[in-house]
Parts: C-alpha cells; structure tokens; sequence
C-alpha cells in the first residue's frame, strides 16, 4: 500500500480558476512554535473549501496569515493575482473575515458597527446595501441594538455582517458555527449556498464535520502545520471511505467458523449481527462470497443493510495515521 | 490613500467621546476648576504677580497643557488598546489601510478631542481668571501641535501596554511630575540656577514655555526653540511608530 502522501498529494499548482494560491508558506511564532509548515494550496474560484484539522493543527494561523493578520516567516500567498505583502490593498480588498472569537465592541449599535466595517475596507457609504445584509441575516430588528445585548448567535450573525458589509469576493469562516443552535447553524449554511451562488468563494474551517460534509465542494486537512490532503470531498469519501454491510442474524452465534474468520468481518458482542467492511471501489467486495459461506453454513439473516463512513470518520482516521 | 477607513476610524473613535462626555468633557473641566479655585483664587490672590501677570492668569496656559497633555496620551493610549484587548484589532490589521491611515484615524481623533477639550477649559478659566491671549494663531498652532504629539506618543503606550496596569503606568508616573515639574504653576526662573539647568531636561518645559508666551508674550525658554523641541518628540514619536508597524510589534504575531 503506497503511503497516504503520494496517494493523495496536496494541491500547489495554480490555475486560471484559482482564486488564492499559497506556496511554501511556513510560519514560526516568536516562541519557536512552527505553526505552519511549508504550506502548498489553491483555492478555486466560486469555490466552498473546507479546512479541516484537530486544535493547534495550524487552521486559524493560515486563515490570518493570508488576511495580513499574521505575519508569515517564509512564503507566498497570492489573492486573485495580488501578492498579500506587496500589493495588500488589492489582495485585502477582496476578502472578509469571520474570525474564531466573538470579537464585537459591546457599545455600538449593529448598523454602526457594520457601517464602519464597510468605510475601514475602502468602500463609500451604501445605507441600502447595509439594510440588505442585515436583511438577508435576519438582523434588521436589531439594526438599532448594542451589540453587548445581543445573544451568541446574533453576535455571530453580526461577525458575518460585518465580513460581508464590503461585498467580499472571498470569505474566510473560521469555526462560523461554533457555539449556536440547530436552527441557526442550518440558516447559515442556506447562506453560504447563497453567497456561493452569488459568486463569493468561501473557505471555511469546522469542528463539525458534518458541516464540511453538507456543504463543501473540496475538503484540507491540516495536521501539525502541513496540509496532508486537498481533494474533492465526494471523491475523497468515495476513495477513502470504507462500507460495512451489516447482517443481522436469525439466530445469535456463539462464534464464527474458522474459515468465516477474516479481518474484515466481525461478530458483534451479543452474536446477533456480523458486520463486513469492504472496499465499495474494488472490482471484487467479497459480499458475494461471504453470503456463499453463510449458506453453507446454514447461518441465515433476517435482514441487511450498509453504511458508508462519514467524513469525520475519514478524518480521524487520516490525523490518527499521521500521528 | 483609504480615506474612507480614516474617516471609518475617525468617526468611531470621536463616537465613543460623545458616548462618554461626562468623562470626556466634564471630569477634566470639573477637576481644572478646582485647580482655579485652589490656586488661582484663593492661594493665588495671595502670590505675587510673575513677569507682570497675575499669578491666576499665569497658570492658565499650564493647566491648559496639563489637561490636554493627559487627555491626549490617555484618549490616544486606550483608543489602540481596546481592540487588541477585545480582539476587534483583527478587523483594522486585515483591512486594505496603511499603517499611517491607521493613525491619521486613531491620533486625529484623539487629538481632536483634546483640542477641544482645551477650548473648552480655555474658556472655563476665563469664568475665574482674567486674561487675554495675545497671539491666538499662535495659541492655537501650540495646542494643535501638543495635541498631535501627545496623541502619538499615547498611541505608542496603547501598543506597547499589554494590561490596564501599563496603561496607567506612564501617565502616571512619567508625564503628571513632568507636567507638574515642567512649570505649570511657575516660571522656571523662580528656580535655584542647578535646578534651572536640570529642569530643561524636561520636554514640558518647551511645551508650557511656548504656550504662556502665545497668552502673556513672556516665556523660559526661546519660541522658536520651543517650538523646535515640539517638532523632534513628534519625530520621534513617528519614528517608534513607523517601527512597530513595520516589525508588528505587538500587533502581528
């Protein structure tokens, strides 16, 4: 079996459709602590990217070098052709920041706040494009509120607000769904499908895998400063991702025939069900076979079904391997 | 040039003044007509005149300084160190502005406040004191200048400060003695010649000297050198700024 690497090499070239092209980016923090190592990755165009990786892996280190607010020890990083060191005005007119943390001034209203985001990035006053946003982000009965009164989830609206009152054409979320509910994490995944449509390119990284599972189109994952792998996510969960047929049996068995014994097939504890993991890509499953023995055996099953597994599941399996 | 970010930050910044006027404004006024009643009405109708001006009148231009020097260093200071304490930085250091917009925003906004703040004890003291000001452009150009400066040298202890307590630290213990020391509340000729000497050491000597002599045409110490003194701390100022924005310092990990 070839290692992970070589199957699954991280992106680095640039192409035409590339809206952000980072090379050899490293990073080490005054005290020695190398957050980012030699970092290779391209961002599409119109793109939903999700950045995946355990805490500390280097995921919001990344996200503020290529919007200036961390500064990179070696490297390059380009936003739609603008260097972000010597040409940042350009490269950070065209992005918007929704940082980790809940960071809002408690005392002013939310039209205020939006409205001085929108002039800090360059942009003349546009009252009804503001109204749009607060709008579209269910905030406009709160334009007039202080920020300190608001709830979690509606500061965090405010953060996207924010971000967006500039008419980004990339915007980074880093953990956008942190810390809210059900209801509010769905209306803003609705929102990214919108903003998506509407052309922005969004990068995004998340604890919930199950975001990154609904919503990319590419999935990175980072581990200890490096991108160890940038794939299409279907194909990513086609390619890495394992099914299990799971038999649920008439009968429960004390133990499997010996020559039932294989790896990839367990007996669970109370003998009930026989779970079979296989290679859905492969030309031979071995489901045909297994089901052969079964008979033979006399061993028959009420009912079947399959699973396939879950992005995070890939992903843990992916850091686990790099460990 | 982003002069939408400028005024983004400009306008934010005089916001909070007007959201906090009692501190802004009235504390300072309050505290700077105590001072009048203290030493101008009652210790001062008691001193001596100086150079020909009563000894109320006299410490006008002083108290004006002390007021703005402080007012400038702390509206400065705490302007920069509230988003790096609250994280809101992140917004400022990833927007499409230049070091020296960032502080066109933050110093002009602060050193307007101060100006303000100035005028508005120029004219409380005149409800105390007797006076004329005898060069107002003049008077005017100093409290422009000292604002601005002041501002600057603020806005640098706002970068360096990483908790409330160095926030303080300078203010309190650098600039109020200086103030006090820098012939507020006397002419520096009233001093034995050793101390004379030692006192021009200090920066807010130039300052007061300059100042009293755009009210009353006396001062310690020459205008044009005054006025010379002023230019080289605003350099200076400039140039630790430059330098903290260049390598990050406190700002960018």
């Amino acid at each position: 079996m070839k290692p992970l690497d070589d199957r699954l090499a991280p992106h680095s070239a640039s192409g035409p459709d590339a809206v952000i092209a980072v090379s050899g980016l490293s990073k080490t923090y005054a005290s020695g602590f190398q957050a980012l190592r030699d970092v290779n990755l391209t961002i599409r165009r119109q793109e939903i990217f999700a950045l995946l990786g355990p805490n500390g892996a280097g995921k919001t280190t990344l996200i503020s070098t290529i919007c200036g607010i961390v500064n990179p020890t070696t490297g390059q990083v380009n936003v739609d052709g603008h260097d972000i060191i010597r040409d940042y005005r350009a490269a950070r007119t065209k992005i918007g920041l929704v940082p980790q943390e809940l960071s809002t001034d408690a005392f002013e209203s939310v039209w205020d706040t939006v409205k001085f985001s929108r002039g800090l990035f360059g942009k003349a006053p546009n009252p009804a494009y503001i109204e749009k946003i607060l709008k579209d982000l269910s905030l406009w009965d709160k334009r007039d509120t202080k920020i300190r009164a608001l709830s979690g989830g509606m500061k965090r609206r405010v953060m996207i607000a924010k971000a967006l009152s500039h008419e980004p054409e990339i915007l980074f979320l880093d953990e956008p769904t942190a810390g809210v509910d059900v209801e509010l994490r769905r209306d803003m995944w609705e929102m990214v499908r919108r903003l998506r449509e509407n052309g922005v390119t969004i990068i995004l990284t998340t604890h919930y895998i199950e975001e990154a599972e609904e919503m990319a189109d590419r999935v990175g994952v980072i581990s200890k400063g490096e991108i160890i792998l940038v794939e299409d996510k279907t194909a990513l969960m086609r390619k890495l991702g394992k099914k299990q047929l799971t038999l649920h049996l008439q009968a429960p068995l004390q133990v499997l025939p010996p020559d039932l014994r294989n790896p990839q097939l367990e007996l669970s504890a109370d003998g009930t069900e026989l779970v079979y993991t296989f290679d859905a890509q492969s030309d031979q499953t071995g489901i045909t076979e297994l089901l052969r023995h079964l008979t033979e055996h006399g061993i028959d099953f009420k009912d079947l079904n399959t699973t396939q597994s879950s992005l995070e599941e890939i992903f843990v399996s992916l850091v686990g391997a790099r460990a | 040039m982003n002069i939408h970010a400028i005024k983004a930050i400009y306008v934010f910044e005089m916001a909070r003044m007007f959201r906090t006027l009692l501190q802004s404004i009235a504390s300072p006024v309050i505290s700077t007509s105590l001072y009048f009643i203290v030493f101008g009405s009652a210790i001062g109708g008691h001193m001596a005149e100086i150079d020909g001006v009563s000894y109320g009148a006299f410490i006008v231009p002083g108290l004006i300084m002390l007021t703005i020097l402080t007012t400038s260093i702390s509206n400065a200071s705490f302007g920069i160190y509230m988003p790096k304490f609250t994280g809101t930085i992140y917004e400022v250091l990833s927007a499409p502005i230049s070091a020296l917009e960032i502080v066109i925003g933050y110093v002009g906004a602060a050193a307007t406040k101060s100006i303000i703040l100035g005028l508005v004890i120029l004219v409380t003291a005149r409800f105390f004191v007797s006076f004329s000001v005898t060069h107002p452009l003049t008077m005017l150009g100093f409290l422009v200048l000292t604002s601005v400066t002041f501002s600057l040298f603020g806005f640098i202890i706002g970068i360096w400060a990483d908790g409330f307590e160095k926030l303080q630290l300078v203010p309190m213990m650098i600039v109020t003695p200086l103030t006090f020391l820098g012939g507020s509340f006397y002419s520096i000729n009233m001093l034995p010649p050793f101390w004379q000497k030692v006192t021009l050491f200090n920066p807010v000597v130039y300052l007061v000297s300059g100042f009293r002599w755009s009210f009353f045409d006396i001062s310690d110490v020459a205008v044009d050198l005054s006025l010379s003194m002023t230019f080289v701390f605003m350099a200076l100022c400039l140039v630790i700024i430059w330098m903290m924005f260049r390598t990050g310092y406190r700002l960018k990990a």
